[in-house]
């Protein structure tokens, strides 16, 4: 215990850089899969058709590892293969391998009487899938975000292979200098991050869908 | 040499020599079978005893986020350095991910089976172990093979790091792909893992035909109805389902 705290008043300046580029390694393609997923999930119920396919791309795309991800991108798009952008795209396109079928699976879940309960009332298209069929197909996709923020989270560090992984520098540096402090701190660091990050979801959750906690008695 | 892709340079591919790929492989399936049968010998009977009592049930429900939120290459190393290097720390590190997968799923699969089924079973005069073994396991089979499922895509993808700590496996052609500024070789690197999990992925579902009884799949019966009611009773709780079927770790 006395090592870790010896290690983090000496290098505190270098673990919260790497925690600050862990947040935005993790959240930014968070954000852009989200996006991206919403309109694929929402055409794969839509387009039933679609549906299976979506599914077992999805499932293909899962089961690449990051780390070949991670070194393919560059040829793929050019960028340097330091360049944190490759790990924000291969976050990203993880993120919606999850999402997409959650959000399909989320949007199916809806109960057919309620949305045609929605058109009855003169909903269009467009303003049903709002105001109606997202809203009760939060609670299945904000479960989906929840994994996905997580994983995305854990998954950042193997970045650190590559020279960008916020914490997951301090991995590597641990290993290189067989010295466990900073790898303790990492690893709490990371799973702490999760936790909270799960948490804002859960709160958020609670906050958009006020009818799920009626019946309850609150 | 410089023309031919890694992939495809049949000297690559040379059994007797160190470091090909048919070798790596072989050592990558080790690393995943023996990582997966200790995962499952630790989590099965766990899942089985939380999911038929239902106590204790909160564990089988966090084990998937704990496990997902430790990064494994941070374990990884964390291990490395408390221990050394070798084989007992990858070990340690995969089966930690493998454990929550299965787990979990073993559970959520033993919970969404209907209760009536259960009161008839007891009704009918059969035993506490009866009805787990007749009864419920083969109707939360298919969901417990979805997380066997996700729990072997993860480790064949995750066991890539042990090449990290000087272990074998198919992670060496990433590993030294990099150092060596190799391209070719960390893309063959990724090419047999993807294609390596697409397969053991299409083996297991091929098992999960096998032993999952007709009955519940509604193969050979009027075709889709069992599966549709399996579907329907899991969609009661989808939450659950999303936690067991979907996972990545550090991959």
């Amino acid at each position: 215990m006395n090592g870790i705290s010896n290690y983090l008043s000496q290098n505190s300046s270098i673990v919260v850089d790497a925690l600050l580029q862990h947040i935005v390694l993790a959240v930014l393609p968070l954000l852009i899969g989200v996006l991206v997923s919403l309109p694929i999930g929402y055409l794969a119920v839509r387009f039933g058709w679609l549906y299976h396919p979506i599914l077992n791309l999805s499932g293909i795309v899962y089961s690449i590892p990051s780390l070949a991800v991670f070194v393919a991108l560059p040829y793929v798009l050019g960028t340097r293969i330091l360049s944190p952008v490759n790990i924000v795209v291969a976050l990203a396109i993880y993120t919606i391998a999850l999402m997409a079928r959650t959000v399909a699976d989320g949007l199916r879940s809806v109960d057919p009487a309620l949305t045609d309960a929605a058109t009855g009332m003169g909903y269009q298209r467009v303003r049903r899938l709002v105001e109606v069929e997202l809203p009760l197909a939060a609670p299945v996709i904000l479960a989906g975000v929840r994994v996905a923020a997580v994983s995305n989270i854990s998954l950042v560090s193997v970045g650190a292979l590559l020279g960008v992984g916020g914490l997951g520098a301090l991995f590597t540096r641990g290993l290189q200098l067989d010295y466990t402090a900073p790898i303790l701190v990492g690893v709490v660091l990371s799973v702490a991050l999760a936790a909270v990050a799960d948490l804002l979801i859960v709160l958020f959750q609670r906050a958009v869908t006020p009818w799920s906690r009626a019946g309850q008695g609150v | 040499m410089d023309d031919t892709p890694y992939l495809l340079d049949g000297a690559n591919w040379d059994w007797s020599r160190t470091g090909s790929i048919p070798q790596l492989l072989v050592d990558h399936l080790g690393y995943t079978a023996i990582t997966v049968l200790v995962g499952f010998l630790i989590a099965f009977p766990i899942g089985l005893l939380i999911g038929h009592t239902g106590k204790g049930s909160f564990i089988a429900i966090n084990a998937g986020n704990a496990g997902r939120a430790l990064p494994t290459l941070g374990l990884l190393s964390l291990l490395v350095t408390l221990m050394s290097i070798g084989f007992l720390p990858i070990l340690i590190a995969l089966v930690v991910l493998v454990i929550p997968p299965i787990l979990t799923s073993t559970y959520a699969g033993l919970r969404q089976v209907d209760p009536d089924a259960v009161d008839a079973a007891r009704g009918m005069g059969m035993s506490g172990l009866q009805v787990l073994f007749r009864v419920e396991l083969p109707i939360a089979l298919p969901v417990i093979f979805g997380g066997l499922r996700a729990a072997v895509l993860q480790v064949v993808a995750t066991a890539t790091v042990a090449a990290y700590v000087a272990g074998s496996g198919l992670g060496r052609l990433l590993v030294d792909g990099l150092a060596l500024s190799d391209y070719g070789r960390m893309l063959a690197g990724a090419v047999v893992v993807a294609l390596l999990a697409i397969v053991l992925d299409l083996l297991l579902a091929g098992v999960q035909r096998l032993v999952v009884s007709p009955g519940i799949t509604g193969r050979g019966q009027s075709r889709g109805r069992g599966a549709r009611f399996v579907a329907e009773s899991g969609a009661e709780n989808p939450e659950e389902l999303v936690t067991a079927g979907t996972t990545k770790g550090t991959s």
